[in-house]
């Protein structure tokens, strides 16, 4: 069985996971909007630029990726530490995924609403703020939402490259303790438990967005 | 910095042998956990409650785990039970694991939504268990299911890489040891991500062929 320290110890596996992985939905959630109004109102390059980036990042392993930006970025000549290259692989994957979520509600967006908008005479940037973004980021939370559980299942990806998360801290313990089930078998609990809060969180979010407002 | 085609290009054999493996690997598992998922999806649907709900958790418990960790698990914790595995069996069974939870899903999600005038014509008819599965859901929902095995065959492709964690010579796996060996990092991850896109679309064309296929397969010519 699992001793205390031990327990402590992969908790704090548990405390990396979840901060790597909330930076890089803190972060990849802006960016993909960034993205996905770059994709659907820029100009013709720039939408092309975006979406090859959506396509070739969405198809990319994330275990790949994280590889590709920590060791092949200093090749390019940008040195970076293990724990600020897993964030930032992390971010760029979840936002070219967030990207395709922010794109398919901006491109369902009523016609009418953004005309009307434009007779009172908004500017686009001001309609977008005002009248745009508060519906689509209802519309969009439970996608977004299924999304970031997906990163956090991608997360361990980030062990390759010498993080010491939940994954990567579970090894560790077999490898030294020479018990491999205990510590895995508390981690996917650890993991189960991660994702139950999120859905849960969401939930409760999505049931106060719906009694506050109509939603599209 | 320039960029060292001459090295990947020597090297390209290494590559095609990593995207050959991960092609197998993922589409054996598919084809396997296609037919796991399909034994499965039968007490997710159960009339029984308790059969019901006793499906729906281990579905749920296995679609939590991360596939690195289940890797490890069978891997690292099977031999401590007693089940010592090579690694190519390691990785068969945890992509099978892994991948039926999510196609059981997917089987239910896809019968769940089944119009029921088929199968209420079918039990007119005097169809019953397992006649009424195999002869008239199961035909529909394999078909109605093509674009979501689809997408799951995209995800379970780049799941794989993760296996190259545990040394299986797969795309990701060639790609880490031919940079560590020529140290040309950028040149041989990018080529790897090159790879697994054009595998990725390519399993995107057949799903758009497929579907077409279905399409006229549904409108049922002649009949």
């Amino acid at each position: 069985m699992l001793k205390w320290s031990t327990l402590l110890d992969l908790l704090h596996g548990a405390g990396i996971t979840v901060a790597v992985s909330s930076l890089a939905i803190i972060a990849g959630v802006p960016l993909g909007l960034l993205l996905a109004i770059a994709r659907t109102g820029g100009a013709r390059p720039v939408r092309w630029l975006g979406a090859v980036y959506a396509s070739f990042v969405r198809a990319a392993p994330v275990v790949t990726f994280t590889m590709l930006i920590f060791f092949g970025l200093p090749a390019l000549g940008v040195s970076l530490d293990p724990l600020p290259a897993a964030v930032i692989a992390l971010s760029l994957n979840t936002a070219a995924f967030n990207s395709e979520i922010w794109r398919a509600a901006i491109v369902d967006f009523p016609r009418g609403q953004l005309e009307a908008a434009q007779a009172v005479g908004m500017t686009r940037r001001l309609a977008f703020r005002r009248i745009v973004f508060p519906q689509i980021w209802r519309a969009s939370l439970p996608a977004l939402v299924n999304e970031m559980t997906l990163l956090i299942k991608a997360s361990p990806a980030i062990a390759i490259i010498g993080v010491v998360d939940l994954t990567r801290k579970a090894r560790q313990i077999a490898a030294t303790t020479y018990e491999p089930l205990p510590p895995f078998v508390a981690a996917a609990i650890l993991y189960g438990l991660a994702l139950a809060l999120l859905v849960a969180a969401a939930r409760t979010v999505e049931r106060h967005v719906r009694r506050r407002y109509v939603t599209l | 910095m320039t960029f060292r085609l001459d090295v990947i290009w020597r090297e390209l054999p290494q590559f095609v042998h990593g995207l050959g493996n991960t092609v197998w690997l993922c589409a054996v598992s598919m084809a396997l956990s296609l037919g796991l998922g399909v034994l499965f999806v039968v007490p997710l649907m159960s009339r029984r409650p308790y059969v019901r709900q006793a499906a729906r958790a281990v579905v749920d418990a296995g679609r939590c785990v991360p596939f690195l960790l289940l890797t490890y698990l069978v891997y690292y914790a099977l031999p401590s039970l007693g089940l010592s595995l090579d690694k190519w069996t390691a990785a068969l069974i945890t992509l099978v694991a892994y991948n039926t939870a999510y196609m059981a899903e997917i089987l239910r999600a896809a019968w769940a939504h089944l119009p029921p005038g088929q199968t209420e014509a079918a039990r007119a008819f005097g169809y019953t268990g397992t006649a009424l599965f195999r002869r008239i859901i199961l035909p529909q929902v394999l078909i109605a299911v093509g674009p979501v095995v689809g997408n799951q065959l995209i995800q379970l492709i780049k799941d794989s890489a993760f296996l190259s964690i545990i040394t299986v010579p797969e795309l990701t796996y060639a790609a880490n040891s031919v940079q560590s060996f020529y140290f040309v990092p950028f040149e041989s991850f990018l080529v790897a991500t090159l790879l697994y896109w054009a595998l990725c679309g390519g399993v995107e064309y057949l799903v758009r062929r497929g579907e077409r296929l279905a399409a006229v397969v549904r409108r049922g010519h002649g009949h």
